[in-house]
């Protein structure tokens, strides 16, 4: 693996969990799907690098 | 008459008649415990130990047979080796410290509770519940022998409560009928369906989780499953979405099997379908008794305040949290510990009843935070959306190969000793370079001295921490005794105290409250400085 994070690197993980799933409240099941994949658009933008997001598609498959 | 609502483990205080209840008008007692669980009885201890008189009722005659708690903390054995009773529930107790989590048939990461090195105690011991109040109780025994004034009286239900400004009456029904007592002051530590709560009219609001929990202990003598806590988020196995497996002592295994919401009790609690799942998950061909069963359900929930008064709430009746994470009696505990030396100050008139309110303060902080890691582990292992049942899973297969996404996983985040950072007792925290760890708010960690511990020499009273640096010995503020405890880094041969109390500063002053949390600490002793630390810590300015 190259450059991709795969420790630990959030602090404070279950407070994040938390914000994560409480984002989803009240959702249906098509609005949260539609709310993830605007989710990793935004992540995805935010990290850039196209090796990083490569390996990081490798990892979740 | 007055019917048992449970059957008994311990038959331990008979019903007696007591004298009280032909007196011509209500006896009146500084402090009347209700409820002889865990949480009362210790309540009883540390009061009773500093010579404080207690009457404790519970409306039976021993401890209660049944699965309920098995986990205790390293917080809860600091505190009872301060009560006297650590020993007898660290050697009956299965110390453990690995957990394995899995899901379906794999294993999706272990983690190893062991804290630093240099404890007295270990991070958690397993012990059931009733051998838990059995040690409590033989304490108690031993300190009436030497003249504490504690006083238990089985069979002596509460029924009513009537409060006033500087007492209250309780109406008591016993097996020769009804008598009524007056207390100064109350400590409700009956349970989470506190009867006394409900005649107060007080609210319990919070969070009911929709799912039910059957829970097994069977005995059972095996080398396949070690000493180790197990969970499964969707067991291979498929005898409950979760199931989580925990050694007690005599043999006696833990099973908790998650079967949803809508199930028929009777028909699950009985016994060849409890064997079918058991079956399923050890294998047909190991032979084992059933010990106990039931099904609980939970809810994480509390009371606005804990003080009402001349009435203080504490244990379950205060706070209830699912029991992932082991932070009911283990948070009840540290509720007594905190009470019991604001309590004696107030009754010895060495304190402001103002005082009383700092347990509101820091317990609900302590209470808030049980609930919210409690609340947060049922929501991972009882996931209420869809997507929330995908994110937990995606988790899991993470996990298995990926540091990053173990944090995330969630089967219980076990309980540690409260920091009161806010609370308003908290004095000076001056020491340039001293560890967070030992912060003002924060329960002394144990640091081995040589032979012995630090802990087991803090005792419980006011103690003055000094590490290389001069303090006075025989202190006094406004009639409270400070022990002073000189230590150096001769004593402190491995380094660890240190490592825990200095930090980068050469030399530190620590003034720790009865309850061995840190009042304040500053690099060197001074006389005014002490003084007003002191004051503060008891509520006076
Ligand atoms: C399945 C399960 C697992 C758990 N596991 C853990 C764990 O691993 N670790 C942990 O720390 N906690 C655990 N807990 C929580 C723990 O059992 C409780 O937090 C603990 O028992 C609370 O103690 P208590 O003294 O406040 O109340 P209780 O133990 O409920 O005692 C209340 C007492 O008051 C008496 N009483 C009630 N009404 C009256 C009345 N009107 N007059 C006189 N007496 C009365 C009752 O008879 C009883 O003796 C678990 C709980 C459950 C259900």
């Amino acid at each position: 693996m190259g450059k991709l994070n795969t420790k630990p690197n959030i602090a404070a993980p279950d407070d994040f969990y938390a914000d994560l799933i409480a984002a989803h409240d009240g959702k249906s099941d098509a609005e949260s799907e539609a709310f993830n994949a605007r989710l990793i658009l935004v992540l995805a933008n935010h990290i850039g690098d196209r090796d990083i997001l490569q390996e990081a598609l490798n990892v979740a498959r | 008459m007055i019917q048992d609502r449970y059957a008994l483990a311990f038959k331990l205080y008979p019903y007696r008649k007591s004298p009280d209840q032909d007196a011509g008008s209500p006896a009146r007692h500084p402090v009347v415990v209700v409820g002889c669980g865990p949480i009362g009885l210790a309540t009883a201890l540390d009061l009773g130990r500093q010579g404080i008189p207690v009457v404790l009722l519970d409306d039976h005659e021993g401890i209660g047979m049944g699965s309920r708690a098995i986990c205790f903390s390293k917080r809860t054995l600091d505190i009872a080796d301060r009560y006297g009773c650590g020993a007898p529930m660290l050697d009956k107790g299965v110390i453990w410290n690995v957990g394995k989590v899995f899901q379906d048939d794999r294993q999706v990461f272990e983690f190893n509770l062991l804290p630093e090195n240099g404890h007295a105690n270990p991070a958690f011991i397993n012990l059931q519940q009733p051998y838990f109040e059995k040690f409590i109780f033989e304490q108690i025994c031993q300190e009436q022998a030497n003249g504490a004034p504690i006083e238990i009286r089985g069979k002596n239900r509460v029924d009513a409560i009537e409060t006033f400004d500087d007492h209250t009456v309780l109406d008591i029904t016993t097996p020769d009928g009804p008598y009524q007592l007056k207390a100064d002051w109350v400590i409700a530590c009956d349970g989470a369906g506190s009867p006394l709560r409900g005649m107060m009219g007080l609210a319990f609001d919070g969070r009911v989780f929709q799912d039910s929990f059957l829970i097994a202990d069977i005995k059972m003598v095996s080398d396949s499953f070690p000493t180790e806590r197990w969970f499964w988020f969707e067991p291979y196995f498929k005898s409950g979405a979760s199931t989580l497996l925990h050694k007690q002592p005599d043999d006696v295994w833990r099973v908790d099997f998650q079967i949803g919401w809508d199930v028929d009790r009777t028909e699950e609690l009985k016994e060849e379908n409890i064997r079918r799942r058991l079956d399923a998950m050890l294998g047909n061909d190991v032979e084992y008794e059933m010990v106990w069963s039931s099904i609980y359900t939970f809810q994480c929930r509390r009371m606005q305040k804990f003080r009402h008064n001349r009435v203080i709430f504490a244990g379950d009746s205060a706070h209830q949290v699912s029991p992932f994470g082991a932070r009911g009696a283990n948070s009840g505990m540290q509720d007594v510990d905190n009470l019991g030396w604001k309590l004696g100050l107030v009754i010895n008139g060495l304190a402001p009843d103002s005082l009383l309110d700092s347990y509101d303060d820091e317990r609900i902080h302590g209470a808030d935070e049980n609930i919210l890691n409690s609340t947060r582990a049922t929501d991972f292992i009882t996931p209420k959306s869809k997507a929330s049942h995908t994110f937990r899973n995606a988790v899991l297969t993470l996990a298995e190969k990926h540091a990053f996404a173990r944090p995330l996983v969630n089967s219980g985040r076990l309980s540690v000793p409260c920091v009161y950072d806010t609370s308003p007792l908290n004095g000076p925290d001056t020491l340039p370079g001293g560890p967070s760890q030992t912060r003002a708010g924060s329960a002394c960690t144990d640091a081995p001295l040589g032979r012995d511990y630090l802990l087991r020499q803090l005792g419980d009273q006011f103690v003055l921490l000094a590490i290389n640096t001069n303090a006075p010995g025989g202190l006094e503020v406004d009639n409270i005794k400070i022990r002073t405890v000189a230590l150096s880094t001769a004593d402190d041969p491995g380094g660890a105290l240190a490592e825990r109390y200095l930090g980068t500063a050469d030399s530190a002053v620590y003034l720790i409250r009865p309850d061995q949390h840190v009042a304040a600490r500053w690099p060197s002793y001074d006389a005014a400085s002490l003084r007003t630390a002191l004051r503060k810590a008891c509520g006076k300015d």
